[in-house]
């Protein structure tokens, strides 16, 4: 049985935001609410700055799952943690108990009224008929009926976002890891141009 | 006599219908999902070809796995692009 996984490897990541606008397009996602967000850490620092792309990590064991006081959370056949919007009371406890902030709530009412949670669904939809009108508004598109994979590892550029049976893609990545070696290997001027010095061309002029 | 009896008798039928009343709680049952029950993807037909959907026989949870397997694989460039 498939487990749906996304899997980001930092080191191609190059925070293009391909991802965020893919998932905002396909699901129709409101203002206010970002189901995927690239996150970049020592920005600026040459060889240290590395991006991840978050969203829900569809937990096999869901701290979210756990708190919801209405239960409104289950998971797929596949493993994808998808909520019923019907019953949620949008308390905000999944946003407390998820390690990734994925869960978001939409505040477009006046008081900073807190409306029903929306997150990542792994582009699996949602508790309506398939493909539906119903489903497409509520929970945004269901591509896995579709026989597709989530719109942001199926857009990203550089895949540096793999999305799909955890197997499958940890096979993808440990190949490429493999093939690419790891810390400085991965970029830098030898790695580009081969070994020699910076600057210096091969017949010894620059 | 018989009439008036039987309009008696149904007209009291209606006025208790109107009284009864459907739970609009929903009876939790705790640490279990509540909501409605949700569609499982290979139970929808593909899609036609020129929406580039993958190809499973409606219903076939195995078809569907091995549909999406594929198109997981186009994920490793190395394979794709190289063929290696």
């Amino acid at each position: 049985m498939a487990r749906m996984k996304f899997l980001v490897d930092a080191e191609r990541c190059i925070e293009c935001n391909g991802c965020v606008t893919a998932c905002k397009n396909e699901n129709e996602v409101p203002w206010g609410v970002n189901r995927r967000r690239v996150v970049t850490i020592n920005d600026g620092v040459i060889g240290a700055e590395k991006s991840i792309s978050v969203a829900c990590m569809h937990c096999s064991d869901a701290p979210c799952m756990a708190v919801c006081p209405v239960d409104c959370f289950y998971r797929t056949d596949d493993g994808v943690v998808l909520h019923d919007k019907d019953l949620c009371i949008g308390c905000g406890y999944c946003f407390y108990a998820c390690p990734f902030g994925a869960p978001q709530f939409p505040q477009a009412g006046a008081f900073g009224l807190r409306g029903k949670m929306d997150k990542c669904t792994f582009c699996a939809g949602g508790p309506e008929a398939d493909r539906s009108d119903a489903e497409f508004k509520k929970y945004g598109r269901n591509r896995l009926a579709e026989g597709k994979l989530p719109a942001c590892a199926e857009m990203c550029s550089t895949k540096a976002l793999l999305g799909g049976d955890g197997d499958v893609i940890a096979d993808i990545y440990r190949e490429r890891v493999v093939r690419r070696g790891k810390g400085s290997e991965v970029w830098g001027w030898g790695t580009a141009y081969g070994p020699g010095k910076a600057g210096a061309a091969a017949g010894g002029k620059s | 006599m018989k009439r008036a009896a039987l309009a008696l008798a149904a007209l009291a039928a209606l006025g208790l219908a109107g009284c009864g009343e459907s739970d609009q709680v929903v009876v939790y049952k705790q640490g279990k999902y509540q909501g409605k029950p949700d569609g499982r993807p290979w139970d929808s037909a593909p899609l036609a070809q020129e929406q580039r959907g993958g190809t499973w026989n409606k219903g076939d949870k195995s078809s569907w796995e091995s549909a999406l397997n594929a198109r997981n694989l186009t994920q490793n460039e190395y394979k794709r692009i190289y063929n290696q």
